[in-house]
């Protein structure tokens, strides 16, 4: 599933997107290093190929509903990690450019759930040690089977904590890991089963065309498990550091609505250093002026219904009907200005 | 997820974006920073926010208008693209339920306040994603990326990916409809005839690769891919691109809306 703009804060979409950045540098680097200038094509054309299986619809068997392929799997299969990130990424982009699939800030996030952990996880630390003993069918197919679930129960466990710590959205976690992980696993089964069949297809169908690929990748050779398990956790601990910094600096989410609504932030901040220089910052650019003091100070708007005030302290009737007022007013002025540029256009020509 | 419609519509937003106006001809840079700028600015509101996203609805005016873009195109893929954001916002009202607004005496809780700026958000970045490619050209993105230091096998990638998508898709295309004429029903269309679709169309791939290679080989190719169009920012991208930032921090900053709004009142 794909994350969304919509759901994100800029500074978790920023974060992602530096690891995203980062990792498509790194893989780039790798390539170029070893490149059999063969995967240029190739790359190029496997890309299209996953971009137009995606949008082949079939029936999963038993639900009567239509699902449709990931890929993610099958890449690194074939092409290895490294080839195969950058051909998620490049897919992932079109789709944000023409499908607007999630958006342009959240790509760094879809990049990240749907490229890192098959390619980075679940291809060199489950998929190549069961199928390194030999690659019958049976052994393909428990090794996709458990490697596509992985990287989609990774996923899908990413999505919910990127939504979570941009606090957009009002879901507990408890309910909102309920839903995303038995969803992701459906998908699982049928994505493993359908990685599986492919990669068997081929290679009953042209075994040597699979060898060949295989020869001519970069790096299939050993990648060290330990240093990947490292870099991971490298990364996770930048991560965490990073955003839970942010976190704690910006009266973010519920905070800054706190804060909007009873004039003063209710929970106590250290203000030193960086965190009162980061404050003073937010408070001369963000804070929205005249919005809620301002009505304060002229009560005699106050008198709108009168009993139920008591009930629901923090409704304040003046700013509602000057919001509404002044968005039909910006309203009308946007569209005054589009069609009125299309007007001006037509006289023109 | 209808194939032919889906294609139809990726080579009208290809076609939208060889147009000749003034968003057109502005610098790739200038409408990728610009557009990043935006999506940022939009999304970094708090959650309760309505009014002051407001006056980001002028940038997608303007770019529709100027850019002589069909706005019901647009609007309708928007509608229909992935609902991820909508599915997870609606869970909004559920979870917080305490008024926040009152409009003319119907109380609304936080929730779905909090939900109609999500929608918001989403309709807002969703437009600018899709008029960002529909005024310029995927190629010029790609170069627009590489000048902003993005590793070239990226951009080569980008650039192959999308050359080879409109053949792979419409071999895709026959391979579809000929499933299609020999199901019946739900017959016919279920996973293992899907592997096996995929499977040859995977073996044609790969052959195709090998072609190109060697039509590649053939013309000079030694593991480079040289650029030839170059663009230069004129004046006119550093006049958009300083406008954009001004006008973004003058609608982040200052609450319009309430300002207007509280002037017609006091007209009244």
């Amino acid at each position: 599933m794909h994350m969304s703009d919509a759901l994100l804060s800029p500074v978790v979409g920023a974060t992602l997107w530096a690891g995203t950045l980062g990792t498509i540098a790194y893989c780039s680097k790798k390539i170029k290093e070893n490149l059999d200038e063969k995967m240029i094509p190739l790359m190029g054309v496997t890309g299209a190929f996953i971009f137009a299986a995606q949008m082949v619809n079939f029936t999963i068997p038993g639900t009567g509903s239509s699902g449709h392929l990931g890929g993610g799997m099958i890449l690194a299969i074939i092409l290895g990690p490294y080839a195969a990130f950058i051909v998620m990424a490049s897919v992932l982009t079109i789709q944000a450019l023409f499908f607007a699939d999630g958006g342009l800030l959240a790509l760094g996030c879809n990049i990240w759930n749907l490229g890192i952990y098959p390619c980075f996880i679940a291809y060199p630390l489950i998929y190549k040690p069961i199928v390194q003993k030999g690659m019958t069918p049976k052994r393909i197919l428990i090794a996709s089977l458990i490697s596509v679930f992985v990287g989609l129960q990774l996923g899908a466990f990413s999505v919910v904590l990127q939504t979570l710590l941009s606090g957009r959205s009002e879901l507990p976690f408890i309910t909102f890991v309920a839903l995303m992980q038995p969803i992701h696993f459906a998908i699982g089964v049928v994505e493993g089963f359908i990685t599986a069949g492919v990669i068997n297809y081929m290679r009953a169908a042209r075994p040597e065309l699979l060898e060949s690929i295989v020869d001519s990748r970069p790096l299939s050779p050993e990648i060290k498990t330990k240093k990947i398990v490292l870099v991971l956790l490298v990364i996770v601990i930048i991560t965490g550091g990073i955003v839970s910094w942010f976190a704690s600096t910006n009266p973010d989410g519920l905070e800054w609505a706190i804060e909007r609504v009873y004039g003063k932030p209710e929970l106590p901040e250290q203000e030193t250093g960086i965190t009162a220089l980061l404050k003073a910052v937010q408070e001369r650019t963000a804070f929205l002026p005249g919005y809620t003091f301002k009505k304060k100070e002229v009560p005699k708007e106050q008198k709108i219904p009168g009993g139920d005030e008591n009930a629901w302290p923090n409704v304040e009737a003046g700013t509602t009907i000057s919001g509404i007022l002044g968005s039909i007013m910006m309203i009308g002025l946007i569209l005054l200005v589009g069609f009125g540029i299309k007007a001006i256009k037509k006289k023109g020509t | 997820m209808d194939f032919d419609k889906e294609y139809f519509n990726l080579g009208f937003l290809d076609t939208l974006s060889y147009k000749d106006t003034v968003i057109h001809r502005l610098d790739p840079r200038t409408k990728v920073i610009a557009t990043f700028a935006l999506i940022i600015t939009v999304v970094s509101f708090p959650k309760y926010e309505i009014t002051g996203l407001i006056p980001f609805f002028l940038f997608p005016a303007m770019i529709f208008s100027l850019g002589d873009i069909p706005v019901w195109f647009i609007l309708k893929k928007v509608m229909v693209v992935s609902v991820f954001a909508v599915f997870i916002g609606i869970f909004n009202p559920l979870f917080d339920t305490h008024v926040r607004l009152d409009l003319f005496g119907i109380p609304v809780s936080g929730g779905w306040v909090s939900f109609f700026s999500i929608l918001m958000k989403f309709f807002l970045t969703m437009c600018s994603a899709l008029l960002l490619i529909s005024t310029t050209s995927f190629p010029g993105i790609c170069h627009a990326l590489q000048k902003l230091r993005i590793p070239e096998i990226f951009i080569s990638q980008l650039l192959f990916l999308y050359r080879y998508i409109f053949v792979l898709v419409e071999e895709t295309l026959r391979m579809v409809r000929a499933r299609d004429l020999r199901s019946f029903g739900k017959k016919g269309r279920g996973i293992s005839i899907f592997v096996n679709l995929i499977g040859t169309l995977f073996i044609r791939t790969i052959e195709r690769a090998d072609r190109i290679y060697h039509a590649m080989l053939s013309r000079g190719f030694s593991g480079t891919i040289y650029y030839v169009k170059r663009d230069r920012l004129r004046k006119a991208d550093f006049v958009c691109l300083f406008l954009t930032g001004m006008v973004l921090i003058l609608f982040r900053t200052y609450d319009l809306v309430s300002f207007i709004g509280k002037q017609t009142e006091r007209i009244f």
